[in-house]
């Protein structure tokens, strides 16, 4: 039977391999994988704008990106290619609540300036080689 | 108890049930806008309930740890905390940065970084402040008498958790990046470090409550922790299969979180044992009754239901839908909520002297809040599932989906309304036992 100190062998032996290869796996997408699959050379100043607009409004309290946020408003993943650049200018000008289907967004009001930083951002994120994410309807209707 | 200075625990707990009784009001509010009823939407718009809700959750969790922290290692080590009254200010400095983050975020003064959305410069005082904790902590181990497996995996579980918070203060100009790291703060805290935390509180309990020996309490600790470290590190992986790095992750991330489970079986097979093989019966039935139920639903919520989409042909189709949100809500709550609901209800008749072993109350807080959460759990569910079928799989539209999808927020906000009536049922408990007084000191009842 398993003694007490095989069993602390096993938990510091556990930890220390697989946390080595997690560190080594990590190197490897973050040298190899991010500037191919995010377009390293696509991240301008601009885009950079965008996601400081996108954070400090916590966009992702209500929306998603990659998939990750909150699920009361749509993905915004692909939002630039489904939209288009007024739609999405429109939304986020305007000084009323978007309310598609009664759905209410903050009225942010952005400026025009900052409205094409956050659509450069969406571009840009829209871009991104995300393995297949977000899948294509499959089910025809 | 055995020492007064394990009294400060009593003060974390009491800021821990204030705050959850916060986050379940701001729960409500997001319940009804998906409903349809967004009221306060001019005063309290979804992202800032929804902030609100999780940091709470975070903040209250937290408190309930370091509780639990303060009353265990005195008792462990057989020495006063070495510092009891730094331990009173670090409680109220982490109150004070938890209140002004809440108010900030009705401000439109955040990070959007979902669970990180404290700003930067409040990260600091947090950090100064968990310094403190861990030096009390670490400085009463150091000191004392003894240094016991239990409250040695509690401390590094505490420790790591600090460690992994600073990955997460980083600026990235790269979204993915800044997904990549976020996710060494959020996935290795509550699928990793705190498993660690949970672990050597349970263990505390089950030594406490049902009598067996320590020796073999302890090692079973090592191979959960294990289980834990071994699948949850790599497990990571899950969260990255599609923010923009390599397919490797698809195999790497499926493979070893279809794992994490077992980590998760290990603690419910644990107690359940260790229960079954105590011959004598603690006489606090309902510490019992939260040990047992969070073994076994910290199994379900974040073993199973995690497991359901963890998969990356699952995941491809639920990454970011209502079906996170049903996995989410009962593994938080049957791993990490029920965890420091069992310590409270274990040391509030030690910290008080007053028995309120096995009360009405305290059974139907027990029965109403977890019956509650199953509810709410499968209404999250049945409309993550339908959201799925509708918007990803026939491409009917998000907003379209989300009318739909109304009716299951109504079930949602009804099985919510029995969990906050068990929390309420709790809370009245709570109060019943009084403050904590050096009368109790010496008067508990041992095995």
């Amino acid at each position: 039977m398993l003694s007490k100190s095989q069993a602390r062998t096993f938990f510091l032996g556990g930890t220390i391999v697989t946390f080595a290869i997690f560190l080594g796996l990590s190197w490897n997408s973050l040298s190899n994988d991010v500037p191919k699959q995010t377009n390293l050379q696509n991240l301008t100043e601009q885009v950079v704008r965008g996601k400081h607009l996108w954070e400090s409004n916590n966009c992702m309290g209500c929306h998603t990106i990659f998939g990750e946020g909150a699920y009361y408003a749509p993905e915004l993943t692909k939002v630039f290619e489904r939209r288009g650049e007024g739609y999405i200018k429109a939304a986020l000008m305007t000084q009323t609540p978007w309310a598609p289907r009664g759905r209410k967004m903050v009225a942010y009001g952005f400026s025009d300036a900052e409205a094409t930083d956050l659509v450069a951002f969406f571009k840009w994120v829209g871009e991104v080689d995300l393995n297949g994410f977000p899948p294509k309807p499959d089910v025809s209707r | 108890m055995k020492y007064q200075s394990q009294k400060v625990a009593y003060w974390f707990f009491a800021a821990a049930m204030l705050l959850l009784s916060l986050q379940i009001v701001y729960g409500f509010i997001m319940g009804f806008a998906h409903m349809g009823y967004d009221g306060l939407h001019s005063v309290i718009p979804f992202n800032t309930a929804r902030a609100v809700h999780t940091n709470l959750l975070v903040v209250w969790l937290l408190l309930g740890f370091m509780g639990a922290a303060y009353y265990i290692i005195p008792e462990e080590a057989q020495q006063e905390l070495v510092n009891v009254k730094l331990a009173y200010i670090q409680l109220i400095s982490f109150l004070l940065v938890g209140v002004v983050a809440i108010v900030g975020y009705h401000l439109n003064y955040w990070e959007g970084r979902k669970f990180l959305e404290i700003p930067r410069p409040l990260d600091w005082l947090v950090v100064v402040n968990v310094l403190t904790f861990l030096g009390i902590i670490l400085a009463t181990l150091y000191k004392g008498k003894k240094r016991t497996t239990t409250s040695m995996v509690l401390a590094m579980g505490l420790v790591f958790a600090a460690l992994l918070y600073l990955p997460g203060m980083v600026w990235f100009d790269n979204q993915t990046m800044d997904s990549f790291f976020r996710w060494w703060v959020v996935h290795l805290w509550v699928e990793g470090v705190w498993e660690l935390i949970m672990g050597g509180i349970l263990a505390f309990l089950l030594i406490k409550l049902t009598g067996v020996d320590r020796e073999v309490i302890e090692k079973w600790l090592y191979v959960i922790v294990g289980l834990t470290f071994l699948s949850g590190i790599l497990g990571t992986g899950h969260h990255y299969y599609y923010i923009g790095v390599g397919k490797i992750w698809l195999i790497i991330g499926g493979i070893f979180s279809m794992m994490e489970p077992l980590a998760f079986l290990a603690m419910a097979l644990f107690a359940v044992a260790m229960y079954r093989k105590g011959e004598k019966r603690h006489p606090n039935k309902l510490a019992l009754y939260w040990t047992l139920g969070t073994a076994v639903l910290s199994f379900v919520g974040a073993g199973l239901l995690g497991m359901a989409h963890t998969l990356p042909q699952v995941n491809m189709y639920t990454h970011g839908t209502l079906v996170t949100a049903m996995h989410g809500h009962l593994a938080f709550w049957g791993a990490y909520g029920m965890i420091v609901f069992s310590f409270i209800t274990f040391a509030l008749p030690n910290l008080t002297g007053r028995k309120l072993y096995d009360t009405v109350n305290g059974q139907l807080a027990f029965w109403l809040s977890n019956i509650g959460m199953l509810g709410m759990t499968a209404a999250f569910g049945v409309a993550g599932v339908a959201q799925v079928y509708l918007e990803r799989k026939t491409g009917l539209e998000f907003g379209a989906v989300q009318q739909e999808i109304e009716v299951h927020f109504l079930v949602l906000v009804l099985n919510a309304t029995m969990f906050a009536t068990g929390i309420t049922f709790y809370i009245i408990e709570f109060f019943r036992y009084g403050r904590p007084n050096n009368e109790a000191i010496g008067v508990e009842e041992t095995l």
